[in-house]
């Protein structure tokens, strides 16, 4: 593996070697002195042309466990806001010694233009390229699931909610597939992206007939940002047909888990009650983005500096 | 770095050390002289090191339970502590588990299959670090082979066999290849 682009390149035992790493690193970090020196000297950027604070923090506290130096290139008060390009921004982290580059952006498909343009030897992550792919988050999310569920091979998984906008849904659908979960994805078809019957899962517009036999359930942000277009009549009418309540909640089998990628919408896509309810694992998601974000970084980072230095 | 791994056909370039019942044998001597040393089982941690240190800590504690009390035993990896990260590619991480009663003020006693440049065990003891502050660390190893690179000696011993560079030492046990066995082998070229 050398770059994290999309969760579409992993293969099954990939995956799982990043989460049974991420799982070590667990333990190595449950302890009173948290900090490994295994990227010690190397430089991990952060380079987030869209805000995100939760992201952003998480691959940083990340690298930091790891001894890794960490730079920070946001979209505001930074050339980024003076019109920088993609290519020059490059350039110039080439030109710094980045080692690592984790790169959110708005446009789909530039974390793979930052890796293969040949404008830096650094190794990148993509942390969220537009509405294409988020592979950190549904590692975590496999993660999370996995340490609740085991194996995930025939589990089912249901993501609901604003698939058209979200990243999330793609990588999570993809990356659930190969690990062999059997995943519906469920929304107003006003939500759905074009091609989405190509994709490896079920589609549903009735969020009812899903809960009762799901696994996990992933309820995604409703990406009002994004939206230009009026795709649902009213907030309430979204949240009664595709928020879950309580009420939902408890028609999901007792061993169901609650995810949400955060940031939540409370009233929205979740109600409060079941944010706080004790089958919401959202809080737990976000430690487990750092165990997974470690692993990614030490599996990219942790051996030789470059495949041309392989003997 | 790029050997095959190479089949254990009995070729005159591979030489038996230790058949499982030296192994056996030493496993118990080393027990009972960690009991002399440390004067008893009491205060006593066994860390094994991945992959074959483990096994070995684990018989090691079933010999001290038998002869005196029962002594805490777990794992410690040392990959991301090692200093030759960077010389290969990125290797998947091996089991750490510290037993609950943790390592401060405690005697803890590194178990390893084989001995060689030391280098594992200082990585051991900075991951030790780490963990927790023992009142000692000692080290027990199946295999003492030779060629330090640091200053660092074991303090019990299955066997010594002196080695040269281009021999490796192949530690075999039950839980992880399927027999006992402790062979040299001779790399070619």
């Amino acid at each position: 593996m050398q770059h994290l682009l999309s969760t579409a390149d992993l293969d099954r035992d990939e995956i799982v070697a990043i989460l049974d790493t991420a799982e070590e690193m667990s333990r190595l970090t449950d302890r009173a002195i948290k900090k490994l020196p295994t990227l010690r000297g190397r430089t991990v950027v952060n380079l987030f042309f869209e805000d995100s604070t939760r992201t952003r923090t998480s691959f940083e506290l990340a690298a930091k466990r790891l001894s890794a130096d960490v730079i920070n290139f946001s979209a505001k008060g930074s050339s980024l806001s003076k019109g920088e390009s993609l290519k020059d921004t490059a350039l110039t982290l080439e030109a710094m010694g980045a080692d690592a580059i984790v790169v959110r952006h708005s446009a789909s498909g530039a974390a793979h233009r930052l890796a293969n343009a040949g404008w830096v030897s650094a190794r990148v992550i993509n942390a969220g390229d537009g509405t294409h792919e988020h592979p950190t988050q549904a590692l975590l999310d496999a993660y999370t699931m996995r340490s609740h569920l085991g194996d995930l091979e025939g589990r089912r998984v249901v993501l609901v909610g604003d698939v058209l906008h979200s990243r999330v849904a793609r990588s999570n659908v993809h990356l659930l597939h190969r690990l062999g979960a059997q995943v519906s994805v469920v929304g107003p078809p006003t939500l759905m992206p074009v091609g989405v019957e190509q994709w490896p899962c079920r589609v549903s517009y009735d969020l009812d007939a899903e809960v009762a036999k799901a696994d996990a359930i992933t309820m995604l942000r409703v990406q009002a940002e994004r939206m230009t277009a009026s795709y649902f009549p009213s907030t309430r009418e979204y949240a009664r047909r595709y928020g879950l309540d309580a009420q939902r909640m408890d028609a999901l089998p007792e061993h169901a888990i609650v995810l949400h990628p955060g940031p939540m919408n409370r009233g929205m896509e979740i109600t409060a009650e079941v944010a706080d309810s004790e089958r919401s694992v959202i809080v737990e998601q976000v430690g487990n983005g750092v165990l997974v974000r470690m692993a990614v970084l030490y599996l990219l980072l942790g051996g030789l500096a470059s495949p041309e230095e392989d003997r | 770095m790029t050997h095959a791994e190479r089949p254990l056909g009995r070729s005159p370039d591979v030489r038996v050390l230790m058949s499982a019942a030296d192994i056996a044998r030493a496993v118990t001597r080393i027990s009972y002289e960690i009991l002399e040393r440390n004067k008893g089982a009491g205060g006593l941690v066994l860390l094994g090191i991945p992959r074959r240190g483990v096994p070995l800590a684990t018989r090691l504690a079933a010999q001290i339970g038998a002869v005196e009390a029962a002594v805490p035993v777990g794992s410690l990896d040392v990959t991301m502590y090692r200093d030759d990260l960077r010389l290969r590619p990125a290797r998947g991480l091996e089991p750490t588990d510290i037993p609950l009663e943790g390592v401060d003020e405690q005697t803890v006693v590194l178990v390893d299959d084989v001995l060689y440049s030391g280098r594992t065990v200082k990585s051991a003891l900075t991951a030790l670090d780490d963990i927790g502050r023992p009142s000692s660390v000692q080290l027990a190893v199946l295999v003492d082979r030779g060629h330090r690179d640091l200053p660092i000696r074991p303090d019990f011993v299955g066997k010594n066999v002196p080695t040269s560079h281009d021999e490796s030492v192949r530690v075999r046990l039950t839980e992880t290849d399927g027999e006992d066995e402790v062979v040299l082998l001779r790399e070619e070229g």
